[in-house]
């Protein structure tokens, strides 16, 4: 009982904790004035309507979404082929560009960060968006990487003997029983990547930043000349497209299996 | 279908895009700006090519030995803060039910993905004095007057631990979801209490787990560069904030270079420490 009623105590704290500077944000976010105070004085949604009506947050929402929805998609064209090679084919030495892939996300993001800016500012490209597209394209390879090769380790490798026994050929069964297959866990590698890649800053700072701005970079600068409640309203947007995206990744998938449990019944 | 050797170019074709893109888009900016860190600064413009250690020289000093100091005590208290709350924590969670944990883990990495610009914004914001935590207390009796609770050091470790718990309890979760029942029903059939039980047979089990996990948050924390600006003063800036400063505000592309290349080294040292570890377990 005593043990019980510890673990709800527990929970709740750490619960508070990860929720206490979300729930300031939200409430800052409907001040019906202009100032930053808590509890809310008034009830108003002005600052939200502000993300879509202002020219200059409207801008980086569309930067932030387009980087977003192209780089994403890269990523997911770079770790597909490769994590198919890799479960297809005994090739010891091809495990290298499996560790490249994963080397960005797990060096501190100021290293990449910073090799970008000098790649792109030696070919003389700095600057451009598609430099930041590309760039976060590889910054955010590992997360399609790593739940890919999930997927292909699920699969049963007789149902694919199978398909091949019965005469049909690599590209056949390629796309009649393995993508079918693992398009769940691309669906969510997919997923992974465009949200941390709408809530990234230093690779796009310092790829993009002095030409343009994404959502978070628009937060950081305005954070420095001072308070606006979009920024609360914009932060609240963001917590609210993860919940929505991951909470999609639970409903049609099993999340617990993308994060390294065995197996989908519980233990 | 078994895996099999490639036989000829054709097979090698899956290949070619994803090795292109990884050669072009990271192993060169890598190297370049590995290059770059032996380059001379050139104040006018950007950087000459050269071949000089001045960079690496310049960071021998006193003030980068305290920065660098500062960075890894700094990661280490965040490190061993995270992993003594998610420990338990991440335990007791892959004892619930299926639909508990699911809940949770969407919770985790919806903050997990939050941008440090919305951490450190979301924090400051809760250690402010007109929209702070204080006013709480000051309602409930406890303070005269609210109080702003920022830059101080405690702001910056509260934020950076906020950022680093939820990757400290995703790393943990796949060992601990995967830890032997059995082991657990034994010491509690010999009579130990759930309490001891875990402190007795499930921590010393996954001693090497914790000590990864350690290496790994550690690693992760060094990365910090947005909070220590945002709820720090600059005497709690870390090494990640210095390499942004020369790299930006002070346009020394080649110290800058040379500063990461030195924290890359850092990282893939406990990287590999962390995998030496790993490979232990393994073995057991």
């Amino acid at each position: 009982m005593t043990a019980t009623l510890l673990r709800r105590v527990y929970f709740t704290i750490v619960a508070l904790f990860l929720a206490a500077p979300l729930i300031v944000v939200a409430g800052v976010s409907v001040n019906s004035r202009q100032e930053l105070s808590f509890p809310p004085v008034g009830f108003s949604l002005a600052w939200y309507a502000q993300i879509f009506t202002d020219p200059e947050w409207r801008l980086a929402l569309i930067h932030s979404v387009t980087l977003a929805v192209c780089s994403a998609a890269i990523a997911v064209a770079v770790a597909l082929p490769l994590a198919w090679f890799l479960w297809r084919r005994i090739a010891p030495w091809a495990n290298i560009f499996q560790v490249l892939g994963l080397a960005p996300f797990i060096l501190p993001p100021v290293i990449t960060a910073l090799g970008f800016l000098s790649f792109w500012a030696t070919v003389g490209l700095f600057g451009q968006f598609f430099t930041a597209i590309i760039s976060h394209a590889i910054f955010f390879v590992t997360l399609p990487l790593v739940t890919l090769s999930l997927g292909f380790a699920s699969i049963d490798r007789s149902l694919v003997e199978a398909a091949a026994t019965m005469g049909a050929d690599d590209r056949t069964v390629l796309k009649t029983v393995v993508l079918p297959l693992i398009l769940p866990y691309l669906v969510s590698g997919y997923a992974f990547a465009f949200v941390l890649s709408l809530n990234e800053y230093i690779v796009a700072y310092m790829t993009i930043g002095f030409t343009t701005e994404t959502l978070p970079i628009k937060i950081f600068n305005a954070l420095r000349y001072g308070y606006t409640p979009t920024m609360a309203s914009v932060s609240v947007f963001f917590v609210a497209v993860a919940a929505l995206v991951f909470g999609s990744i639970a409903r049609f998938g099993d999340i617990r299996r993308l994060l390294g449990a065995m197996s989908s019944d519980g233990s | 279908m078994r895996r099999e050797a490639p036989k000829s170019i054709a097979d090698y074709t899956p290949l070619f895009f994803p090795a292109l893109m990884l050669i072009v888009f990271f192993v060169v900016p890598f190297s370049t700006m590995i290059a770059v860190s032996f380059f001379k600064r050139n104040p006018s413009g950007f950087y000459t090519p050269d071949f000089v250690f001045d960079n690496y020289a310049r960071f021998l000093s006193v003030f980068f030995g305290g920065v660098l100091g500062f960075s890894l005590l700094l990661a280490v208290l965040v490190a061993v803060c995270c992993v003594a709350i998610a420990f338990p924590f991440t335990y007791l969670l892959t004892r619930r039910p299926r639909r508990v944990q699911t809940l949770w883990l969407v919770g985790l990495l919806s903050v997990l993905s939050l941008s440090e610009v919305i951490i450190g914004f979301a924090w400051s914001t809760l250690f402010s004095r007109t929209a702070g935590i204080t006013n709480l207390f000051v309602a409930i009796g406890l303070m005269d007057k609210p109080v702003a609770l920022l830059p101080t050091f405690g702001a910056v470790l509260t934020g950076m631990v906020y950022q680093a718990l939820p990757y400290t309890i995703l790393v943990l979760y796949p060992a601990l979801v995967r830890l032997d029942p059995t082991l657990l029903e034994a010491a509690r059939t010999l009579g130990a209490s759930p309490i001891r039980a875990f402190f007795n047979v499930v921590a010393p089990a996954l001693r090497n787990t914790i000590v990864a996990t350690l290496i790994m948050v550690f690693v992760f924390a060094l990365g910090s560069y947005l909070l220590p600006q945002i709820l720090g003063r600059p005497q709690h800036w870390t090494l990640s904030v210095l390499i942004t400063d020369q790299a930006i505000y002070q346009s020394n592309m080649p110290f800058a270079a040379a500063m990461a290349v030195f924290l890359v080294l850092i990282s893939l040292a406990l990287v590999g420490l962390t995998l030496l570890v790993g490979r232990r377990e393994n073995a057991l």
